[in-house]
């Protein structure tokens, strides 16, 4: 390990104009400032969506409320759905991995910096498509605004007969477009990881991330790609006539269902996987212990991988397989919670016996634990097929999967920024505001999550813009709405720690943590060749062996 | 408490997934209370407590024997959870069904549910009804599952899980409802607009009960015959202006010249307790203003409001009232 930066690059640059700032970011190859915009472009549609799901909320919070049209009602969950999967988290996830992969494998920047561009942009016009239906949605046909077919459009609703107007095509052309955008992203992750590693490095010596996010990044290139090649096929049959999941001509609607959810459901690791990546370096370096059981977390994370590839119809148990599919997709999905068990046991067991420091990442980090096991475990309650003949379409299910989704993902990557973000900009963050959002969120979630599971245990279907009184039903939608508002507070104190920290904070220097991964030993911010020599490591936690030289890694590893 | 509760079952498919379920959470539970206290225990007992103490932890890089009983113990749990829902899946889906059992075809519409039971020669709309099984005698009602559009879903919690509607696939389930009275329900896949206001109401009835209802259902309603109608100038009246205006391309009458089948039977309105699939109760005047202006009870349905006279508005209403 040697020093990592030239001294030339401390010289403070003299303000340029705006201008060519925004055209430095807007052509720029550079893997740090492009994981930096998808990151940005994530936040700001995450309070897009965050509206939408308030809209829906306040429409909720009694029966036969009338605050909103149907229309407008199932415009807001399709539009909600498709925001938060793939123009919020998938670009956190992604710009998590572009901003930390290379750094952390002691690369200079991604396998493939132009196609990185490119598929920033791909997604970004994605959302344009996506959002622009709001105007453009009316066409020639009059049945206009936003898509209402929701997020996973379901065959016939798509088809011209039931959707005419545009909406619909808006909806098809944005998963197409953000489609070939993340497939690009993940070939880059892929060659990335397998070709920059730097001397020393073996595969067996990466970072626990990035084991993670080379599993991501191929669940992406075997999930994205048959959703995309549905939404071609959609095309095709609203437009030259084919009758693909056409019914009214002898399609299938159920053909549809299983490409959706040959992408839906491995989506879910796609965007997980990365988020235990995230777990599985705090959670280390906030414990002062090395991680518990590396090779097993590696092959957990790996087998989860396939699993998640045989598990799709598990979405489908109420469209009545034969008893023997639905036997299968029973076994395999519950197969899943063994690997991810095994991660959940591994985490703890890297807590055991540490000395825990509980700063904003490792509060958000120990969340995600409690959150996840939970998620976990109400997953299996899914997965057993006909527990699930109740619960799937109904709003247990959807407290489950933002369990995962909320709960699970976006924890860990709110623990993430908090972590990465001296080492971005080089200031540290409000640690006060951080605790502060930490709790707000802690609550509002809770509040939200938790007590939406029972309406659905009660009998209330997903995707309904009212409901009717005497069901049981209304002191749980009230409580369920009251912690949005909790939520939105979290969010916006995490808003005006960031803006805050970026301008005021303190200077963090290159190791706040006093972790032990390669990036840590470049300047906060890396210079945008990352590190001046390419440093050569020989074990998992390069810097601890550098800091104690009296109790080094390789007698253990 | 809430007439949809899933552990409320009334009817052999439930008390299945109910028993299942039980076990399910009783595991999830026990794991549940393990992991979480180790987590607490973790948490309160090793958190750094001098925050000026830099000294390092012991590293331990793992242990094989944990790590083994870790991936074991789930993966019998694993195995035992999928055997008993095999056994729940198996005597839900696959059960043979006896010579007794009756028949009912459900047609998924948007936004409403049309029943047919061939062997007995009835159509209705958005009422089932079928008889009590006795548990010692059971006489099933099998549905068979169809789509005249989109995807819908029949979940009524009580008597069972819900069963997908898909067009072009035919799906079938099973009830067997153990004791008479109403049972709710509401579709449960996003179908369209109205998606919210697709109940479903199922009466189930002591056999006697159930054997006058399908009586009066396979009678030709008294307010189709000619000399009735004529005894009342306002009913006839709103015959003639049914009859004459678009409401025959979608509804049905059994004995008049109105045979469309867009929209749900009308033979027998007056024995339904409710309109527009259960959103609105079956009341002269919530008859009238869905006659009038479908979108103040319903946003989005696909009956449309016919412009009628207040005359002719008052006249229809009256007619609809004989169809008993």
């Amino acid at each position: 390990m040697s020093t990592n930066t030239i001294t030339l690059t401390e010289v403070p640059v003299i303000s340029r104009p705006f201008t060519l700032r925004l055209h430095e970011w807007v052509t720029t190859v550079d893997h740090k400032r492009l994981g930096i915009l998808y990151i940005l472009y994530a936040l700001t549609f995450l309070i897009v969506g965050g509206i939408e799901a308030t809209i829906m909320r306040l429409q909720l919070i009694r029966p036969h409320n009338d605050l909103v049209s149907p229309e407008l009602f199932n415009r807001m969950f399709t539009m909600h759905g498709t925001t938060m999967i793939f123009f919020v988290a998938m670009p956190l996830v992604f710009g998590f991995a572009n901003y930390l992969v290379p750094l952390m494998i002691g690369a200079r920047d991604m396998a493939f910096p132009r196609l990185n561009a490119f598929s920033f942009w791909m997604t970004a016009l994605a959302s344009l498509f996506l959002y622009f239906s709001f105007l453009g949605g009316d066409g020639l046909y009059g049945g206009g605004g936003a898509p209402d077919v929701g997020w996973f459009a379901y065959a016939p609703l798509t088809a011209r007969t039931f959707s005419v107007g545009h909406s619909t095509d808006y909806w098809t052309l944005s998963p197409l477009a953000s489609g070939f955008g993340s497939i690009g992203t993940a070939i880059n992750i892929f060659a990335t990881i397998l070709y920059m590693r730097c001397p020393g490095m073996t595969l067996g010596k990466m970072p626990l991330l990035a084991w993670l996010n080379l599993t991501m990044a191929g669940l992406v290139i075997l999930a994205v790609s048959p959703l995309t090649a549905a939404q071609l096929m959609l095309l095709v049959d609203r437009y030259l006539g084919a009758h693909f999941f056409d019914t009214q001509a002898g399609g299938s609607a159920v053909i549809w269902m299983h490409f959706f959810w040959v992408f839906g459901h491995p989506e879910v690791y796609v965007l997980v996987i990365p988020a235990f990546a995230i777990a599985s370096e705090i959670i280390p370096v906030f414990s002062r212990k090395a991680i518990f059981g590396y090779p097993v977390m590696v092959m957990a994370t790996v087998a989860i991988g396939f699993i998640s590839m045989s598990v799709w119809a598990h979405h489908m148990f109420t469209e009545r397989m034969s008893s023997g599919a639905n036997t299968f997709f029973v076994l395999s999905t519950m197969a899943i919670a063994v690997p991810t068990g095994i991660k959940i046991f591994n985490w703890l067991a890297t807590m055991w016996g540490g000395k825990i420091r509980f700063l904003t990442p490792m509060l958000f980090c120990t969340a995600f634990l409690f959150q996840f096991l939970i998620a976990g475990l109400t997953g299996v309650t899914l997965a057993a097929a006909p527990f699930d003949w109740h619960l799937g379409s109904s709003y247990y299910l959807v407290a489950h999967f933002h369990y995962v989704i909320v709960g699970a993902i976006r924890f860990t990557l709110f623990a993430g920024f908090y972590y990465w973000f001296p080492k971005a900009f080089g200031k540290m963050y409000n640690e006060a505001l951080g605790k502060l959002h930490f709790w707000l969120f802690f609550i509002g979630f809770h509040l939200t999550f938790d007590f939406m599971h029972v309406p659905g245990l009660l009998g209330m279907p997903r995707r309904i813009y009212t409901y009717e009184p005497g069901r049981g039903w209304d002191i749980w939608n009230v409580i369920v709405t009251i912690g949005v508002f909790f939520q939105a507070a979290g969010i916006l104190v995490f808003a005006v720690n960031l803006v805050w920290s970026y301008f005021r904070g303190k200077t963090a220097g290159n190791d706040p943590w006093d972790a032990w991964t390669l990036e840590w030993s470049t300047s906060s911010p890396p210079p945008a060749y990352n590190y001046a020599v390419i440093p050569t490591v020989r074990r998992r936690r390069p810097l601890w062996d550098l800091k104690h030289p009296e109790d080094p890694d390789w007698r253990y590893e | 408490m809430s007439p949809t509760n899933i552990f409320a079952p009334a009817s052999t498919p439930a008390d299945s997934i109910f028993s299942l379920s039980m076990f399910v959470i009783l595991a999830c539970a026990v794991i549940f209370i393990v992991v979480s206290a180790l987590l607490g225990y973790a948490v309160v007992r090793f958190r750094n407590k001098h925050s000026d103490d830099r000294t390092e932890p012991a590293q331990i890089y793992g242990s094989t024997q944990v790590e083994l009983a870790w991936t074991v113990i789930p993966i019998l749990i694993v195995i035992a959870l999928a055997l008993a829902s095999a056994r729940v899946i198996a005597s839900v889906q696959d059960a043979r069904r006896p010579p007794n059992a009756l028949e009912v075809i459900v047609t998924g519409h948007e936004y409403w549910w049309e029943y047919r039971y061939p062997a007995l020669n009835i159509v209705t709309a958005n009422e089932l009804h079928v008889p009590v099984s006795d548990p010692a005698h059971p006489t099933p009602t099998f549905l068979t599952l169809l789509s005249a559009n989109t995807d819908h879903s029949f979940w009524v919690p009580r008597l069972a899980g819900k069963t997908d509607l898909i067009p072009n696939h035919p799906n079938s389930m099973w009830i067997d409802p153990h004791e008479p009275g109403l049972f709710l329900g509401q579709c449960a896949q996003y179908c369209g607009t109205q998606h919210a206001k697709m109940l479903l109401r199922v009466y189930v009835q002591p056999r006697e009960e159930f054997n006058r209802w399908v009586e009066e259902q396979q009678k030709v309603p008294h307010g189709s015959t000619a000399e009735a109608v004529s005894s009342n100038a306002v009913s006839s009246t709103g015959q003639r202006v049914f009859e004459s205006t678009a409401c025959v391309n979608c509804h049905t009458v059994s004995g008049t010249p109105a045979k469309g089948r867009f929209g749900p039977d009308l033979t027998h309105l007056m024995s339904r307790d409710t309109i527009a699939s259960g959103a609105a109760r079956n009341t002269p005047e919530l008859l009238r203003l869905w006659i009038k202006n479908p979108d103040a009870i319903k946003p989005g349905s696909k009956m449309p409001a016919m412009g009628l006279s207040e005359p002719d508005l008052d006249a229809v209403t009256a007619y609809l009232e004989t169809l008993r």
